[in-house]
């Protein structure tokens, strides 16, 4: 049987609505007081875009809403995506000193979200692009959040910046791919607009190598980054896996991003191949979709999965199942759609999962979902540009300061330079890559993080030209003696 | 367990904690709640000539999320009848005879004050208190703290009381004055039975910044109201033990001021009060806070070894000095507890900006991890050489035993600014260097 929607429009949406809606304004007051304001505090060390997290929610308790979402969104422009589908519980909120404190951190990710909300609502905008451009171009290849922190950044320093997406719109992943009751679309959508309107042009529908070819974007840019992300999900390498209802993990959640949520098609009995985060997004939102029962299979144990505790833990609590040192070797099939999958044991024999002989057995499936790891596009990138070195997991390697890469003018972020990060790596590599073709094409050097300490201790002296006498070696001699 | 009744210039009380003079000893209704719950004592809203109020009346300072630190009113005397008021203080009494009500009064002229003062005692009170601090509206027409502020008009006034009282009479003064003790000296000059201390101080507490015209808003208009709550405390036990350890007042103190809790009161029984008077604490949780306050200050003098609250009252008011008797040669240094450091570095940013530049950040290592759970960040380290011993680390911290002052023996003896100068002086030693 091909798979229907389950559910209608009122249930589908219940059972999607926030996970964490937005804060009244009291109950951001109230978040907000709990910060104790930290000098150089950890919670900015532990964000990859370096956001003034402190200052930030200092404004929230002073009634500065504007201000607060200029400090956030100048250090990360997909600011309101990253407080929705940030890892905060191992990022900000994991380095809070509240949590050493009381047990329970800042809710950081809520509170940027506030004040992020507030300047999206309002349409204020709080960065601004230089009126007189510097006469140089910049293409972005991808309109993720790799491309669109490199493009927002480069727009505020004077240049011309398009993006080029296959897609009809911009965002990535941050639009097609986050769980729907973390994020909606429509926040991510709005960022491409903000981005826009710093002057940068998205071309979409554009396939590079086939629209417009490279040859032409080296003629007619200073500069290209390479935000192009990961391919499709991983092959199973076993029969049946081209059946109608092996889906890609990602598709899926894809289709709930653009169809009515009661139009989504969705399994009565799912299974979800891998237990990454993907693997989670996927089981939870079948379950809220209405399938009776939405089980990950996994190779592994419980302790090895990638997926974060506090993912594990939702899945758990929305109703999913666990086959754990599990693996399917066959996708059977009734009248060429999916029935059920052949399943068997796994152990680890020499360091590697093996299948143990004659553990197999049938369950039946309507529908599967690989979350097994994203191919790395080797093949693109080398047929795109010959000469582009790739590590040996077929990342993009580059230089960690400027994201260079061994093509001259090309530099890169995001997924494929780092194999598959959060949203919040993609948007610090865009935005320190947009920091390298800045550098290049104006023959500076850069170092040091791309979101410096904006009010912390600098290492000796700040440079006042003033000593504090307390200091001053010799005076602490004299005194001595 | 200890004794908490006393008796405070002649008035008996069951126990120190009084209802102030304002909105919640208003009425009879709200005494007899009072006592009810646990006070031992009213002192009754304001009795004066028939007076008008505004709306509205109130306002308060919030801070981070805490409301009401500060509170302040722009509201009069009782508008309420003198007639109804002593009826009422009558009832009262007949119904409570072992708990205090006091009647305050404000009039203008000898001849009222005498009139105010015999109805006061006619109708039971156990004693008076001068309303000398009212510090808005009332101050406009000649009383209040037109009075207070004055210490010879309010000599004159209380030798006016004095003429008539049979019972005793207590002068509240006013804070909004340079030094408060030359108006506790007035009252005593003029033949007081105790004084009670503060009134409310003069303020504005925030301005609208829409309509840019401050709360307590009344048609376009505010007005400088009184001040009171937590906010004021520190200012009042300033004045309670100044007016205690001066020895020409010498006078049974009732002690007011942002008390709202069992140790506020202790602390201001330290300072030399014998009894307290709350109205804040009371306006914005009720009567019931005096069930905490009962309990804790009869734990707190049992755990001492007081047998009463007057065995206690005064305790702390010779730890005050002039500054000049202060130990230059004493040292204090500030320790951080790296088990307890979280590593919010406020420390190191209050004293590098805020004080005297003695705290370093430094490389973690030789303490381990080092506070916080983000490996590689540094952890502030104080330089006890450099260490001023302010204490404005410890205070800062948001964790409590994590940074504590430590005394270090320097060796020295005590030398008190008085003895420098002495030494100095007869050539006994050379001027202390200046600081850096």
């Amino acid at each position: 049987m091909p798979i229907q929607p389950l559910l209608d429009a009122e249930t589908a949406a219940r059972n999607m609505a926030e996970k964490e809606p937005r804060y009244a304004p009291q109950e951001a007051l109230i978040e907000a007081n709990r910060c104790l304001f930290c000098f150089d505090a950890p919670c900015i060390m532990a964000c990859p875009t370096g956001i003034d997290i402190p200052s930030f929610i200092k404004k929230i308790a002073n009634h500065n809403l504007t201000g607060s979402a200029r400090t956030i969104l100048t250090a990360n422009v997909l600011g309101a995506s990253c407080a929705r589908v940030c890892p905060t519980e191992v990022l900000c909120e994991g380095a809070c000193v509240v949590l050493d404190l009381e047990g329970d951190p800042v809710k950081i990710g809520r509170l940027q979200r506030y004040a992020t909300d507030y300047v999206f609502d309002r349409h204020i905008d709080v960065l601004h692009a230089p009126a007189k451009k510097n006469g140089k171009k910049v293409a972005i290849l991808g309109a993720g959040p790799a491309g669109l922190g490199c493009a927002a950044e480069l727009a505020q320093l004077g240049y011309e910046v398009t993006v080029f997406d296959k897609k009809k719109a911009g965002g990535g992943l941050n639009t097609y791919g986050i769980a729907y009751y973390k994020m909606r679309p429509e926040v991510s959508l709005d960022e491409v607009k903000m981005i826009e309107r710093l002057g940068v042009k998205f071309q979409y529908g554009v396939e590079i190598g086939k629209d417009i070819s490279v040859a032409d974007l080296e003629k007619n840019y200073d500069a290209i980054f390479l935000g192009l992300g990961l391919g499709g999900a991983n092959r199973l390498g076993i029969p049946g896996e081209d059946l109608p209802e092996v889906v890609d993990a990602l598709d899926f959640i894809e289709w709930i991003h653009t169809k009515p949520l009661h139009e989504v098609p969705v399994g009565r009995r799912v299974a979800v191949l891998g237990c990454g985060n993907t693997a989670i997004d996927a089981v939870t939102q079948s379950k809220r979709l209405g399938a009776e029962v939405a089980t990950i299979i996994y190779r592994r144990g419980e302790d090895d999965m990638p997926a974060y505790e506090f993912e594990y833990e939702l899945a758990k609590n929305d109703g999913a199942t666990f086959h754990f040192h599990t693996i399917p070797t066959e996708v059977l099939a009734e009248n060429g759609h999916v029935k059920a999958l052949r399943l068997a044991k796994t152990e680890v024999r020499d360091g590697k999962v093996q299948v143990v002989p004659g553990s197999e057995w049938v369950e039946e499936f309507d529908l599967v979902l690989k979350a097994v790891g994203q191919e790395k596009q080797t093949n693109v990138f080398t047929r795109l540009f010959p000469s582009l070195k790739l590590d040996r997991k077929g990342r993009v390697e580059h230089n960690p300061e400027t994201m260079e890469t061994s093509v001259p003018k090309l530099f890169v972020g995001g997924d494929c330079a780092n194999g598959g990060r959060e949203v919040v790596n993609a948007v610090a590599e865009g935005k320190k890559a947009a920091r390298g073709i800045n550098a290049m094409l104006t023959k500076q050097k850069v170092e040091g993080p791309i979101q410096p300490s904006r009010h912390g201790a600098k290492n000796g002296n700040t440079g006042s030209g003033f000593d504090h006498p307390i200091r001053v070696p010799e005076l602490l001699a004299a005194m001595a003696q | 367990m200890a004794d908490l009744s006393i008796n405070f210039a002649g008035i008996k009380s069951p126990n120190p904690f009084w209802i102030a003079s304002g909105p919640p000893s208003n009425t009879a209704y709200q005494c007899h709640r009072a006592f009810e719950a646990g006070w031992g004592g009213v002192v009754w809203k304001t009795i004066g000539d028939p007076i008008v109020n505004v709306a509205s009346r109130y306002s308060a300072l919030n801070l981070g999320g805490q409301r009401m630190v500060g509170f302040n009113n722009i509201e009069l005397i009782s508008d309420r009848s003198p007639e109804t008021n002593f009826r009422e203080i009558k009832e009262c009494k007949d119904r409570w005879p072992n708990h205090a009500v006091i009647a305050s009064l404000m009039v203008d002229t000898r001849e009222r004050w005498h009139e105010f003062v015999k109805r006061s005692a006619d109708c039971g009170a156990d004693g008076i208190e001068l309303n000398f601090g009212c510090p808005h509206g009332m101050c406009e027409r000649g009383m209040g703290s037109a009075v207070g502020q004055n210490p010879d008009v309010a000599e004159t006034i209380v030798g006016w009381v004095m003429e008539a009282a049979e019972i005793p009479v207590i002068v509240k003064l006013t804070p909004n004055i340079t030094n408060v003790v030359y108006a506790a000296r007035a009252a005593k000059r003029a033949g007081a039975d105790a004084i009670s201390l503060i009134n409310t101080i003069n303020s504005i507490t925030n301005v609208n910044l829409d309509t840019l015209t401050p709360e307590p808003y009344v048609r376009g208009l505010s007005s400088h109201g009184g001040y009171c709550g937590p906010a004021v405390k520190p200012i009042a036990l300033n004045m309670v033990q100044s007016c205690a350890a001066d020895p020409e007042v010498n006078l049974p103190i009732s002690g007011i001021g942002g008390i709202g809790n069992w140790r506020d009161a202790a602390e201001f029984i330290a300072l030399g009060s014998l009894s307290l008077q709350v109205c804040t604490a009371v306006m914005h949780y009720g009567f019931r806070i005096v069930e905490d306050m009962n309990e804790g200050l009869s734990d707190y003098l049992d755990s001492k070894g007081y047998k009463s609250v007057a065995d206690f009252s005064g305790a702390a008011v010779k730890s005050l000095s002039d500054w000049k008797y202060l130990d230059l040669h004493y040292k204090r240094v500030a320790r951080i507890d790296y088990d307890k450091c979280i590593g919010c570095n406020l420390c190191y940013i209050a004293c590098e900006d805020g004080a005297h530049q003695c705290i370093d950040l430094v490389d973690s290592a030789p303490y381990g991890l080092g506070p916080g759970r983000v490996p590689g960040k540094p952890v502030p380290k104080v330089r006890e050489e450099d260490c001023v011993g302010c204490n404005l680390c410890s205070i800062v911290c948001p964790v409590d035993d994590c940074i504590t002052m430590v005394e270090i023996d320097t060796g020295r003896d005590k030398m008190s600014w008085d003895d420098y100068q002495t030494r100095l002086a007869q050539g006994q030693m050379e001027p202390i260097p200046a600081h850096p």
